[in-house]
């Protein structure tokens, strides 16, 4: 195995912070999204829940293009913030984004399993005992999510840490800047010579899923206990 | 308590009906499973909106679909005791407790958080998660919950039917503390007319989403005595027991009764079904059972196929029920005279 080079460790410390960025951000439009499917009734609903599972079925570097579509300085929001002096394409910003949207569904799901497993009785026991909704809503339903809320984050960080499709198409993969391990293993896998390399990354890349996984699974087996 | 309710709500295999006007501080709704009394109960508390309509609780609208008002469930001050308890898993028992405490507009906030504790015996588990705690700690956590919401009405659905027997009775004196002593009045909710009659006074019975009677909760119990496979249940309030010769010798009113069953406390109760008492017309020369009571007719009524005997027993209430060709062939009529034979393993004693 080869020893790390210096923008190897930037390229692992990049996506530890790319996938917890995705994560953090995503956290509450992943539980609003996962309220309005799992309690609120309302017209459209079927399409929100398609829009929201499409990136898990299209390929990572077509949701990646449709992001450089929107973004990219010619694209309607990247003018708007191109006129407002905001540059995401090929920023550390745009990788963030790129694994929350390719990721996004797993949390909703997961947060979505976790809400419909709450009886509905304590919700409506909460509003008898004199609970607003946002106060049943802070008070009970989040509480109540913990479990999916952990799952889901899991499994969002576990797929931030891999994401490389859509990532490269609105990241690029500028060493150093963009540059995560996933774009890392694709450049050494290209050269003859730096196997290695990419072999130690891989590796890399496996004991922080797992590391990810085994607290999760700690966590988990923590909420079952004090249930 | 005045309630008026005339609603509708359709669903696509049924529809319940409402139309009724009702005083009391213990109201039943009565009826088999599936005759509405869940749906009735949800609109009342503002969780299912009626598709027309109006609801008056003591001369406030809750609902009216006339007027557009449709009052919120925390707008009502209708709290609820629900089947399955449902505490909240997250909460200790202090905090489940103070849900509705804490949510009270403190101008209604007028029962104590300690009285409530010592009424319910809930002390020892104020620490306590939720989870762990037994059917019966758990329904009178969940009560306790409820009224200290302070609410101007407490709906009980159906809160003993998940609780096995000896524990149901366990818990309908806390469930009747409700009224006694903190003054709250209720509409209690069941399809087992013993429960009806120990905890209310008035009760409406629904049948296939309709309400097809207003009738005492006494009235009701004797009018489905033919159809009950257990009869009309006799609720016998005793005494202290002596020991007799293996049994238990309990003072009830001026007579005696002797039970194969029994506790040394005092006050106990037991039931005691109308099918297990047997009439005669003279005194029989000798008999098993062990108790024999002289008994004077106070009323015969019908019910179903069978004949309902009030009886007078030395200033005590029984009903006992016969077929009708029993009664011509004693020739029971209103005022005669007539012996009860009840065997002493006939009675089931009731938790006090």
């Amino acid at each position: 195995m080869t020893p790390l080079s210096p923008t190897d460790y930037v390229a692992i410390r990049l996506s530890v912070e790319v996938a917890c960025a995705a994560t953090l951000l995503s956290l509450p439009f992943g539980f609003a999204v996962a309220y309005l499917i799992t309690f609120v009734k309302f017209r459209g609903k079927v399409v929100l829940e398609v829009l929201v599972n499409l990136p898990l079925t299209l390929p990572p570097v077509v949701v990646g293009y449709f992001l450089l579509l929107l973004l990219g300085k010619q694209g309607w929001l990247g003018a708007l913030l191109d006129e407002a002096g905001i540059r995401l394409i090929f920023t550390l910003k745009a990788a963030v984004i790129a694994s929350a949207v390719v990721a996004f569904p797993l949390l909703v799901r997961s947060l979505r399993i976790g809400m419909e497993d709450i009886d509905k009785q304590l919700i409506n026991a909460s509003r008898t005992l004199g609970a607003r909704w946002h106060d049943t809503l802070f008070t009970v339903i989040l509480p109540l999510s913990v479990p999916g809320l952990i799952a889901g984050s899991s499994l969002m960080f576990a797929r931030s840490l891999g994401e490389f499709g859509a990532t490269i198409i609105v990241a690029g993969n500028i060493p150093g800047v963009t540059q995560t391990i996933p774009l890392a293993i694709y450049e050494y896998a290209s050269s003859p010579t730096s196997e290695n390399t990419a072999i130690s990354l891989c590796l890399v890349s496996v004991v922080i899923s797992m590391i990810v996984l085994f607290l999760h699974e700690m966590m988990a087996k923590k909420m079952a206990r004090r249930d | 308590m005045q309630l008026s309710m005339t609603a509708k709500k359709s669903f696509t295999s049924f529809t319940l009906a409402t139309d009724f006007t009702i005083s009391g501080d213990r109201v039943g709704i009565f009826g088999v499973s599936g005759s509405g009394k869940s749906t009735l109960v949800s609109m009342l508390a503002g969780l299912l909106e009626p598709d027309s309509g109006e609801i008056v609780l003591d001369g406030d609208c809750l609902f009216s679909k006339a007027s557009k008002i449709n009052l919120r469930p925390e707008q009502r001050r209708i709290a609820m005791v629900f089947q399955q308890h449902c505490l909240f898993p997250h909460l200790s028992v202090k905090n489940n407790l103070l849900y509705g405490f804490k949510r009270c507009p403190a101008q209604y906030r007028t029962i104590d958080f300690n009285s409530l504790v010592d009424v319910l015996k809930l002390e020892g588990l104020l620490g306590r998660g939720v989870t762990n705690l037994s059917g019966g700690e758990k329904q009178r956590v969940a009560l306790g919950r409820a009224i200290l919401a302070n609410p101007r009405l407490l709906l009980m659905d159906e809160p003993l039917s998940a609780l096995d027997d000896s524990l149901r009775f366990q818990i309908i004196p806390y469930l009747k503390s409700v009224g006694e002593h903190f003054g709250i009045p209720y509409l209690f909710i069941s399809h087992s007319l013993v429960e009806m009659r120990l905890m209310t006074d008035t009760a409406l019975v629904f049948e296939k989403g309709t309400m097809v009677e207003q009738t005492t909760s006494e009235q009701l119990a004797k009018s489905r005595m033919g159809q009950s496979p257990v009869g009309y249940i006799n609720l016998l309030k005793l005494g202290r027991p002596a020991q007799n010769d293996g049994l238990f010798a309990y003072p009830w009113g001026a007579s005696r009764l002797l039970l194969s069953v029994g506790s040394e406390r005092e006050g106990s109760m037991a039931e005691l079904s109308s099918k297990d008492i047997i009439l005669f017309k003279q005194h029989p020369e000798a008999i098993s059972a062990r108790n024999l009571l002289q008994c004077r007719v106070r009323s015969l009524f019908s019910s179903g196929r069978k004949i309902g005997i009030e009886l007078d027993c030395a200033g005590n209430t029984l009903i006992a029920e016969v077929v009708q060709d029993a009664v011509n062939e004693l020739n029971i009529t209103q005022d005669s005279t007539i012996y009860a034979a009840i065997k002493a393993s006939a009675f089931r004693m009731l938790p006090s």
